[in-house]
């Protein structure tokens, strides 16, 4: 009820912002009343996404994509997957925006503003994919709990931004640095000032870098609020939880940072194998570093009827966290034989790669387009589940399209 | 001048007075209205992105009549199925996150008591008292796993004719 009363002042606040002019009595508003224009939020408007996203959570925003839409090379805003831990954070002045640096090992305590952090560094444009650690997760079994994703949690922007590395060089830091974390200005679900909703991160190596950026640009426009305006770490190929949105705050660390869900078992995965619905203690969990070799089948969306014609030509993106994917291919029976399909290098590292086939069906019939990829270890996607985790991280199996010849 | 011309000045001067405290005050109470509406005079900061929270949160607005409304067994307003403990979930449940955490998950009674005692233990969730073991049932019965194997099969293809 509390929070109820809370939204009603906070609206008038923003109709007053929205009318340019105060509404007086506005407290007096009759209580269930609204003004047109304020009901029915639309999530889609709000946040310019594609109508055909798919909404997972409202509280805090979860949403992601379906396969057919990833289809472009970079991914725009519209088809970007959002994952949300808290409230996205209002009232984001960037004149007054400022990150700040501090952690035990840093030399002195730095404090940059947006401004200085454009001006004074070098700025780099990457394509970097992201994928959510749990991408996938709705086809564990045991299910493991959290947002129910099936394959729409990944995307490659564009990012643009000045080097990590760059900064931390001109802050100095000790020779024990181990990790960074970062900090955050979204606010936590529960109200509670004092909690952070996420603050995770990434050892030194990776915080290092080349592609490794605080971006500001995401497509060669501002990051999309959703996304992270106006400041973004962006840590490409690992799970995008180590990508921290609103930053405002980056700690050099002597330890592995212990900021929230970095802990217990969140974001990671059992260190030796286990079998499905096993308990695994907190101490026999490791963080998740890079993502799995994965891809994804973009064009036809499934469900294709191919009348009068048995040619069919496919597309997609592959991807394998830190490395590259070094071959790609595709099953028209259910893995018993394996085509090869056209790679293409990644625009640069950490970039998906695109990939396409030309299929020729024998005859007519039910068929299911299977792909798979390899990565530079010579690891390719299981046709199956990978290892099942109590948190349903790191499902990379194949992904697959319904194709019917008729 | 005589008496009278004073006496017309006198009124003109009591009217022009008049009429600036009026605007006067009607100034301040405009001023102050404002205030109690935008303490924080969002609305005159320049490059300031005019966010609110609640724009980034789903109010339910339904009329008080239909706001717990069920229909085909389900709780419109929330997505819950009907069932006995649905208004104790509804109320413990949706405080802090969506009823869609709730429902797009799949849990046994074990697994559901331990997530309530993480939220508890991190995620300040409050104690549920004997109403615990009435929520537990509820989400246990509802939202309980079913088996999927290693890989099911694709399902809900939407078939359509492929045009190139």
């Amino acid at each position: 009820m509390q929070r109820r009363k809370f939204l009603k002042r906070g609206s008038l606040v923003t109709l007053a912002a929205a009318l340019g002019t105060e509404i007086v009595f506005g407290k007096n508003i009759i209580k269930g009343y609204q003004i047109l224009g304020l009901q029915d939020p639309d999530p889609f408007k709000l946040f310019k996404k594609d109508p055909q996203m798919v909404v997972l959570n409202d509280k805090p925003w979860n949403m992601e994509a379906q396969a057919h839409l990833l289809d472009d090379k970079v991914t725009p805003n519209k088809f970007m997957f959002i994952r949300n831990n808290g409230k996205i954070p209002p009232n984001i002045n960037i004149a007054n925006w400022k990150i700040i640096f501090d952690g035990e090992s840093i030399k002195t305590k730095k404090t940059y503003t947006l401004e200085e952090l454009k001006s004074k560094f070098k700025q780099h444009t990457y394509q970097l994919t992201l994928e959510c650690g749990g991408n996938g997760r709705s086809e564990f079994d045991p299910p493991a709990k959290g947002n129910q994703w099936t394959v729409g949690a990944v995307a490659c922007a564009e990012w643009t931004g000045v080097r990590l590395r760059d900064v931390l060089e001109d802050i100095g830091y000790k020779q024990d640095a181990v990790y960074i974390g970062y900090h955050a200005a979204d606010t936590h679900l529960s109200g509670d000032p004092g909690k952070e909703p996420i603050s995770r991160g990434v050892p030194m190596a990776k915080a290092l870098q080349d592609e490794t950026l605080l971006a500001f640009k995401m497509n060669g426009e501002d990051i999309p609020l959703a996304h992270g305006y106006p400041l973004r770490l962006i840590a490409g190929g690992w799970p995008a939880s180590a990508s921290g949105k609103w930053l405002n705050g980056i700690s050099i660390r002597n330890k592995v940072h212990d900021g929230t869900k970095m802990t217990g078992t969140a974001y990671r995965v059992p260190c030796e194998t286990v079998a499905p619905g096993e308990k695994v203690k907190d101490e026999d969990m490791c963080i998740i570093e890079s993502m799995p070799v994965k891809s994804l089948i973009t064009y036809p969306k499934s469900g294709a009827v191919l009348n009068n014609k048995k040619n069919l030509t496919i597309r997609g993106h592959a991807w394998a966290g830190e490395l590259q994917v070094k071959s790609m291919e595709y099953s028209i029976d259910f893995g018993s034989t394996w085509q090869k399909c056209t790679l293409e290098v990644p625009k640069n590292r950490l970039a998906w790669q695109h990939f396409s086939a030309e299929i020729s069906f024998p005859k007519k019939g039910y068929y299911e387009v299977w792909a798979r990829a390899m990565d530079s270890n010579n690891r390719k996607q299981p046709m199956i589940l990978p290892g099942w985790n109590p948190k349903g991280y790191l499902n990379n199996a194949c992904h697959r399209i319904a194709v019917k010849v008729s | 001048m005589d008496n009278s011309d004073k006496l017309k000045n006198s009124f003109k001067q009591i009217r022009h007075l008049t009429v600036v405290i009026v605007v006067f005050f009607m100034a301040m109470a405009t001023i102050l209205l404002y205030f109690l509406i935008d303490p924080n005079l969002s609305s005159f900061k320049s490059n300031t992105k005019k966010i609110t929270p609640n724009e980034y949160e789903i109010i339910s607005e339904l009329d008080e009549a239909d706001y717990d409304k069920i229909e085909n067994g389900i709780h419109v307003r929330t997505g819950f199925i009907e069932d006995d403990g649905l208004m104790l979930v509804v109320n413990n449940c949706t405080n802090c996150h969506s009823a869609k955490l709730v429902t797009q998950n799949r849990m046994s009674k074990e697994r559901w008591l331990a997530t309530i005692r993480w939220m508890q233990e991190t995620q300040n969730l409050w104690d549920l008292g004997k109403n615990e073991e009435v929520i537990v049932n509820y989400l246990a019965t509802n939202y309980a796993p079913s088996k999927k194997g290693r890989r099911q099969n694709l399902t809900d293809i939407e078939w359509y004719e492929l045009e190139e």
